[in-house]
């Protein structure tokens, strides 16, 4: 080899050599393995990992209702926590970009719950939700915070919304006031000579040019919410009775509280498949509408 | 002309003022938390919402105590500030190499790190458990930066590649014409443009580094490792429904990511939003 080419594989290995090396270890062989796994009955204990082949998913399929019950929360919490969070981070960052006195100190606040970890967030709020809304139930009268807050599976739905809510909309009106900034004063004020209400501008001039912004937000959401693990597991872990198992938790016991490493490949496995493809589909269908201003 | 409406109007000030109580609501979870972590146990019992009849100090102290919260704070510290200054430093390294030496190795590479962005936690976590024990890895700091530098390293990369591809050539080219070697091209001129994208990288990963909880959880068993999330959370595991220390052992726990939000808020909003737009 050359002088140059040995010079050429110096700095390839010099500048990419680190990050892929630890990826491969870390990501990479792992991730292969785990699809090997998925036709085995490991259990963790090492020794004997016998090859069964589709007998997990045949297992997953046939008679693991559990599973299908975390998909099923799972997707209906991330059709509800997509749309609230997009819509209030939307709102709270529409009416920020108008000229209010307390704009910055407002913009701190809602997104401040969102630079703490989901799992101390869940401790927080199970407090508010046990204690606290019984204490406002017996101060205000109102049923509403005499439910049985996290105690059955439409209140620990609903309480897992509110606080991922909470805790992300704030991420999302950051996205969206840079995005609402960056439309240009003279196409809205030419808009508003034109004699379009207020709704007319937002709808047909504001909205197609923020649509970029939407599609990485929407993207954002559909990730969090259908990845949620850390809220879940402080909040309500899953119960009462499995009601509000999230497919990330349901892996998480699969594998670790019940040594069924094999089975918990394969539902990751499951896992990773319907993630990628709701992530191409989503970037297709966005990215399709966005309109350059 | 619709102009004056700009101005600060009536209608403006009842938006204001609706904005204000959506801002108060959002704060009330910390009211509640701030307040009931000086309760004592009865008075927290009987009335959750009240300002606290005694302040009991003592049970910052217990949970200070019963967390071992210098020390998890020194351990979340250590692991999140090395990691970030290492992702930060081999990403844009590799991004710097793959946009300026194109190759066909390179293109399939660069498309690896990206698809890999996909793949979900829990379809690694498994096999990982298990490769880092081979490797020697599991239950050291050492081995959870490891892990770090490889989950870090795909979204690192992505928006390293697209800063590098708008930094001119022409700087570089000079750079090597007065006898620098590649090394020091890329320390000495590169590396020092990358500043605003080296802030979002550093700030989107300090974040999720600090919080993180399952990795760390799966990673370190001994006591004497914890993080600020594994040592709450295995207080609460221990402590089931003992408000008066999880309380004021959650405020603990908040409390040094809440000051470094509130110091470094511009760079934090700036990071967040630069990384959108490239994500």
């Amino acid at each position: 080899m050359s002088r140059k080419a040995w010079s050429q594989l110096g700095q390839q290995l010099f500048f990419v050599g680190p990050a892929t090396f630890f990826f491969m270890i870390i990501v990479g062989i792992p991730f292969l393995m785990g699809m090997y796994y998925s036709f085995t009955d490991w259990n963790g204990v090492a020794g004997t990992v016998a090859w069964i082949g589709l007998d997990n998913f045949k297992a997953i399929f046939s008679s693991d209702s559990d599973y299908f019950a975390a998909f099923w929360f799972t997707v209906k919490f991330t059709a509800v926590g997509v749309v609230l969070t997009n819509v209030l981070g939307f709102v709270i960052a529409y009416v920020l970009t108008k000229p209010l006195k307390m704009r910055n100190a407002l913009r701190t606040i809602f997104f401040m719950p969102n630079v703490i970890g989901g799992l101390l967030l869940g401790f927080i709020w199970q407090f508010i939700f046990v204690k606290g809304f019984a204490t406002l139930g017996e101060l205000t009268g109102w049923s509403f915070f005499n439910l049985p807050w996290l105690g059955d599976e439409t209140t620990g739905f609903w309480g897992i919304v509110i606080v991922f809510v909470w805790q992300t909309a704030g991420y999302l009106m950051v996205i969206y006031i840079a995005a609402l900034t960056n439309v240009p004063k003279d196409i809205m004020e030419a808009a508003e000579i034109d004699g379009a209400s207020r709704m007319q501008v937002l709808r047909n001039v504001i909205m197609p040019l923020v649509m970029p912004a939407v599609t990485v937000c929407l993207f954002l959401a559909i990730s969090w919410s259908f990845k949620m693990f850390d809220l879940n597991l402080s909040l309500t872990k899953g119960g009462p009775f499995k009601s509000t198992e999230s497919v990330a938790l349901n892996i998480y016991l699969e594998a670790f509280q019940n040594n069924r490493y094999g089975l918990g490949a394969a539902k990751a496995f499951i896992f990773f498949v319907i993630v990628a493809l709701i992530t191409l589909i989503q970037v297709r269908i966005t990215k399709s509408k966005e309109v350059e201003a | 002309m619709k102009k004056l409406s700009r101005n600060y109007s009536g209608k403006t000030f009842i938006v204001e003022i609706v904005m204000i109580l959506m801002g108060l609501l959002f704060l009330v979870p910390f009211y509640f938390l701030l307040v009931n972590s000086v309760k004592s146990f009865g008075d927290l019992l009987s009335n959750a919402a009240s300002w606290p009849t005694t302040f009991e100090w003592g049970n910052y102290q217990r949970a200070w105590e019963i967390t071992e919260f210098p020390k998890a704070f020194m351990n979340s510290l250590v692991i999140t500030v090395v990691s970030i200054l290492l992702i930060a430093l081999i990403s844009s390294m590799a991004a710097y190499r793959m946009v300026r030496h194109n190759s066909r190795f390179n293109k399939v590479l660069f498309m690896i790190f990206v698809a890999a962005m996909v793949i979900p936690f829990q379809s690694v976590m498994i096999p990982l458990v298990k490769v880092t024990g081979w490797l020697d890895l599991a239950n050291t700091r050492t081995g959870l930066i490891i892990c770090y530098l490889g989950f870090g390293a795909p979204l690192s990369i992505f928006l390293f590649h697209g800063f590098i591809k708008s930094v001119p050539l022409e700087v570089e080219e000079a750079a090597v014409v007065d006898g620098c070697t590649p090394y020091s091209v890329y320390w000495k001129i590169v590396f020092p443009l990358l500043k605003p994208m080296l802030v979002t990288v550093i700030i989107l990963n300090s974040l999720w580094i600090w919080n993180d909880y399952l990795l760390p959880s799966l990673m370190l068993q001994s006591d004497a490792l914890h993080t600020i999330p594994i040592a709450t959370f295995a207080l609460f595991g221990q402590y089931t429904k003992q408000w008066d220390l999880a309380l004021p052992a959650l405020t603990l726990g908040i409390l040094p990511i809440i000051i470094f939000f509130l110091a470094m808020q511009k760079y934090i909003i700036e990071g967040i939003t630069a990384g959108s737009v490239k994500g």
